[in-house]
């Protein structure tokens, strides 16, 4: 199920030169916001709940996980080097899971390493705030990277379709409209940190068993649909 | 040995038909795949290497399905026309990475890297290759695993000269051994270097196969059309018309000129300066009004 050759080169593709910088630059916004708000505000352990709330699991983990899920196939699709992928006795599922692996992998690196940093600057995790969040990080980034992975198999505008959904869908309509909660990758991953901490700064819309079970099912159905997508992946001549 | 079947074979984007009931059989040797840009020659390579399903028809490898087989990757080597390969690796980092995808190690990697000559530069980055670099690795990249049915797509394009014959070289070699070859070309030169055996397409469709030299026959003894400008257009006229290899001629008061038709190309070459010298005429234009590759395409759609 999983191709060492295969991760390698998707790594060395992702983590290349200029998408380690974007990466990067999230994660070190983060750190700078946290040693400023601790610096100005002191510690206070809902102030730390609503930057790594608001700022680290609303925003930061999402976006990376739209250019780790996306990075790990979009540009090979794009620029046609898959084809050196697929012109291989290799099985398209394995190649769409070592890629799901290494996105996650790239995902919890560049997002929930740096919650934790955050954390444990903002307020020294008082009350569990900054290992509930780091929890909810990790949760967040598999489902992330399973449903940007897919993205990048489906649309070349993987990119823009991924951002609309972490930042429209999940940040705008998740605090309009309390039914597009039930439907947020956030909300779930909140769910399981709350359930893992017990505290009450960090709760969640969504309750533990329904966020698990729509958890496991979209990263499953994701990484199966994106394997079928492979299968049959069109190359068409530049004709 | 092996065999590609090419059975009945079309393709259509939307309303576009890009491939249209294309049947033929490439077997063991060099196959040149001849065709205009645009003919769909690009679209059929596709299909022959499994990365787009024929709308209708069928492309099998010695009576294995092409499409949605990745075992059959085992027998096929690609060197696909675009430019595009892991550029942040360096040579021998990505034809390794081709090899272990095959199941292979190091051994492998390095004889198909020692078969293109690319050892010298194997541990720079692909990304300062130039283009004839990049070509010989993507060779390297497709014969790793000593594969017995090889498709290029357009393998000489932008190479220099120096370059391209060493391909040629090592095309050939391949043909010998035994492996099935073939590559696409919209240069009638090229093909006419490399191959013994040809496939024609023209907007799609299988226009001429078989044996290079009758297919060439057909291309040359086509009447060929020149428009001609001189300081006497009438006197050379007559002089050119009493030769049998001008088949007509034509004088464009328009143009101020003359359209001649030519059935002996040859022939007709060496005539024009000589008659002209002769007469004391100087020519001012000869310019061929049809040699575009897709006026000689379409005259062998018509024979």
């Amino acid at each position: 199920m999983y191709d060492p050759t295969v991760a390698r080169l998707t790594y060395r593709g992702l983590l290349g030169r200029r998408r380690a910088l974007i990466l990067g630059a999230l994660p070190v916004l983060l750190i700078v916001i946290s040693v400023a708000v601790r610096f100005f505000a002191g510690t206070d352990d809902q102030v730390a709940a609503d930057v790594l709330g608001g700022f680290a699991l609303a925003t930061m983990v999402p976006i990376i996980g739209v250019i780790a899920g996306t990075g790990a196939i979009g540009p090979e699709i794009d620029d046609g080097s898959v084809v050196y992928l697929l012109s291989k006795p290799v099985k398209r599922p394995t190649i769409i899971f070592t890629k799901l692996i290494v996105a996650i992998a790239v995902t919890m690196v560049f997002s929930a390493v740096p919650t934790m940093v955050a954390g444990l600057i903002l307020n020294g995790n008082g009350q569990q705030v900054a290992v509930a969040y780091t929890v909810a990080a990790l949760v967040a980034s598999i489902a992330y990277a399973a449903i940007f992975l897919l993205l990048g198999t489906v649309t070349r505008h993987a990119v823009v379709f991924g951002l609309v959904y972490a930042l429209v869908w999940e940040a705008l309509f998740g605090s309009l409209v309390s039914g597009a909660r039930t439907l947020s990758v956030q909300q779930w991953a909140l769910s399981v940190a709350h359930e893992v901490t017990g505290g009450d700064l960090v709760t969640s819309d969504v309750s533990l068993p329904v966020a698990a079970v729509l958890l496991v099912v979209v990263t499953a159905a994701a990484t199966w649909y994106a394997g079928q997508r492979l299968r049959s992946l069109t190359l068409a001549g530049e004709e | 040995m092996s065999t590609l079947r090419i059975d009945h074979v079309s393709r259509w984007f939307g309303n576009v038909v890009a491939v249209n009931d294309i049947t033929m059989t490439v077997g063991p040797g060099v196959t040149g795949l001849l065709g205009p840009n645009g003919a769909g020659k690009s679209t059929l390579i596709n299909m022959m290497g499994g990365f787009l399903s024929p709308s209708t028809g069928s492309v099998t490898l010695d009576g294995q399905p092409v499409w949605r087989n990745e075992k059959i990757y085992r027998h096929i080597g690609i060197v696909p026309e675009r430019e595009a390969m892991y550029d942040v690796l360096t040579g021998r980092e990505f034809v390794l990475a081709n090899a272990e995808l095959h199941g292979l190690g190091a051994k492998a990697a390095d004889r198909a890297l020692a078969t293109v000559e690319m050892q010298y530069a194997q541990d720079r980055r692909i990304s300062t290759y130039s283009k004839g670099m990049r070509q010989r690795v993507k060779m390297a990249s497709a014969l790793v695993h000593d594969p017995s049915l090889l498709l290029l797509d357009e393998p000489f394009n932008g190479m220099d000269p120096r370059q391209r014959m060493q391909l040629m070289d090592l095309l050939r070699r391949m043909g010998g051994e035994g492996r099935t070859v073939l590559f696409s070309s919209h240069i009638l030169e090229e093909v006419e270097q490399l191959a013994a055996h040809i496939e024609v397409i023209v907007a799609g469709r299988h226009a001429a196969g078989g044996d290079f030299r009758r297919i060439r026959r057909l291309m040359t003894d086509r009447p060929h059309r020149y428009l001609v400008r001189s300081s006497d257009d009438r006197t050379l006229a007559a002089a050119l018309i009493a030769d049998p290899s001008t088949s007509g001629i034509e004088v464009d008061p328009k143009e101020d000129a003359l359209l001649v038709q030519a059935v002996d190309f040859g022939r007709f070459t060496t005539l024009l300066p000589r008659v002209a010298r002769e007469h004391g005429i100087r020519l001012l234009t000869v310019s061929p009004s049809d040699e575009s590759l897709e006026s000689v395409f379409s005259y062998l759609v018509a024979a």
